[in-house]
């Protein structure tokens, strides 16, 4: 695996926000099939990281290359198109529509594009995979009930479901855990995880959570001030002397 | 899953009306052709506000489909129904096209008043304008329907309810696809819909286009029924404000909702102003209270909980 070439080659990006800077000397490699855990404390840059990337903040300057393509410039709609999604940390669905609507049209969305958009949305095809994600993600109880009446955890799952129908080929997950309990989060990740490792998605996701990047991720990258002090594995990470200090200890 | 039986209703509902046009008095012919005229716009609008869009200024369009009617009859001498209604149409969609532009850009009041300032603008240029009819308006001929002129308003009324039918059927099917299913979703949460993958500009850009095109319609058709066109029935922005309070009145619901609506609406207003010259205004007015206190889904509401405690 290590010899492939990278599927996503982050370089020297840096993001300012006037006197502030957010993110620097920013360097990153992924490589298909990992999954990358990004710690980091509050305001350490992290969502700045996972904003820059899916499109939504533009960097300062940098590149972001997906497969070889340039993703600086583009916006999100064009990064979602080239094949990555990202879920949030405050789940973003349509709220008063029930958990079978949202999951259908983000599938419509994402296969009926361009003048396929004219086509009646309700096809066997899509309503068969609508079925088998709700199955996937766990849904199926919750298929009829409106958003709105759903706990935290469904809600979540809800999300990064609807960010995986349009088959990304890496998938970003700002903060999966949060406002999950902690009876809840070990079993919501397995949900999770285990869908994507089927679906072969290269997964990077933002997360406070030490039990959870041990127990999931391949490889850790921890932000500090808005730069990468670590880029190691889980285990090595969490012996680091540097994200002790910056990350782990400053988390209460 | 409920089965959508909508469009079958609009085809028979329509062609039953049109046989009992036939053989009803003139009145209530009247009644029928203001109310589906109308509804077109309503149509739109009903489209607008699924997506969290209402429009305080559709009069802009209802007129210009009116004011085009009138000058194709006055300085051109177009007398087909046909020329006349597509023109209306396609001049009102090509300027919502343009001001969609702008539009797309806006949500809330933001929208709402900047349809208005727009409609506005355009009152004020017909009002100023001696050649345009000024506050008199125009007269506007019988249309002739394939060449040949008709004796009685009946072939027009064909030709509306048919209008009527076709358009229902038509956003019917629309609602269905993935775009037109862009609407709550879009309400909802709009940073969603982009990372899906769908531009909202470009959806909300096609629905506001599609509105101006059926609110065109309606005026075009308007005023070939009225047989006349005047800026404070056509272009004022209490025209908007009738469009808006017919949608509310009618509900999001369902395509057949707006026509239901429109003739309620069209029955209250006639009846109001017989029964009280001078207050009619109230009863129109507390008829909305009642409504948006007690059927927030509008007169639809009634009907589709009828249909499920007899179903």
């Amino acid at each position: 695996m290590t010899e492939s070439k990278p599927i996503l080659e982050v370089r020297d990006l840096l993001k300012t926000f006037g006197a502030v800077v957010a993110a620097k000397d920013i360097n990153v490699d992924v490589r298909k099939g990992e999954i990358v855990g990004i710690i980091g404390a509050n305001g350490a840059g992290k969502t700045c990281f996972v904003n820059m990337v899916t499109g939504y903040l533009k960097p300062t300057s940098g590149s972001i290359a997906f497969d070889g393509v340039q993703l600086v410039g583009k916006g999100p709609r064009e990064v979602t198109h080239a094949g990555i999604s990202r879920s949030f940390q405050v789940s973003q669905v349509f709220h008063t529509m029930t958990v079978a609507e949202n999951l259908m049209i983000a599938l419509a969305i994402a296969k009926n594009r361009g003048f396929a958009a004219l086509r009646e949305m309700d096809s066997p095809d899509l309503l068969t995979r609508r079925d088998d994600v709700l199955t996937r993600y766990h849904l199926d109880s919750y298929k009829d009930m409106t958003v709105n009446v759903l706990s935290q955890g469904v809600r979540k799952l809800l999300d990064i479901a609807m960010a995986v129908v349009s088959e990304p080929r890496i998938l970003l997950l700002d903060e999966p855990t949060s406002g999950i309990s902690v009876e809840e989060k070990f079993g919501f990740m397995d949900v999770v995880i285990e869908a994507l490792r089927e679906d072969e998605v290269t997964v990077l996701f933002v997360e406070h959570d030490m039990e959870i990047v041990e127990r999931y991720v391949s490889r850790v990258l921890a932000f500090y001030q808005g730069e990468i002090i670590a880029d190691m594995s889980p285990k090595k990470a969490l012996a680091d002397a540097k994200v002790q200090e910056f990350v782990i200890g400053t988390r209460h | 899953m409920l089965r959508d039986n909508t469009s079958k209703v609009v085809l028979i509902g329509g062609i039953l009306i049109i046989l009992f046009g036939a053989v009803a008095p003139n009145w209530i012919v009247n009644q029928l052709m203001f109310g589906f005229s109308r509804a077109l716009a309503i149509l739109g609008l009903l489209v607008l506000w699924r997506t969290g869009l209402v429009s305080f200024g559709h009069a802009f369009y209802f007129g210009l489909g009116a004011y085009t009617v009138a000058i194709l009859d006055i300085q051109l001498g177009v007398t087909d129904v046909f020329v006349r209604l597509l023109g209306g149409a396609c001049l009102a969609g090509l300027a919502g096209f343009l001001v969609g532009f702008i539009m797309r850009n806006y949500r809330d009041i933001f929208f709402a008043m900047l349809n208005t300032a727009i409609s506005m603008v355009l009152y004020g240029i017909i009002v100023k304008t001696e050649s345009l009819g000024s506050t008199d308006g125009f007269a506007i001929s019988l249309p002739t329907i394939f060449g040949v002129a008709p004796e009685t308003k009946y072939p027009l009324f064909v030709v509306i309810t048919t209008v009527a039918i076709v358009s229902a059927l038509l956003i019917n099917f629309y609602l269905k696809t993935t775009i037109g299913r862009l609407t709550t979703p879009i309400r909802d949460n709009e940073i969603r819909v982009e990372y899906l993958g769908f531009s909202v500009a470009h959806a909300i850009h096609l629905k506001y286009t599609m509105s101006a095109i059926l609110a065109g319609g309606a005026g075009a058709l308007m005023a070939m029924s009225l047989g006349q066109v005047d800026p404070d029935s056509m272009i004022n922005w209490t025209v908007s404000g009738e469009l808006v309070f017919i949608t509310i009145l009618s509900g999001p619901g369902n395509v057949i909702a707006p026509f239901i609506g429109s003739l309620v609406f069209e029955v209250l207003r006639t009846y109001a102003f017989e029964l009280a010259p001078h207050l009619w205004q109230l009863i129109v007015g507390g008829t909305f209270l009642t409504i948006i206190f007690f059927l927030p889904g509008g007169i639809w509401s009634l009907i589709s909980k009828l249909g499920r405690s007899t179903s």
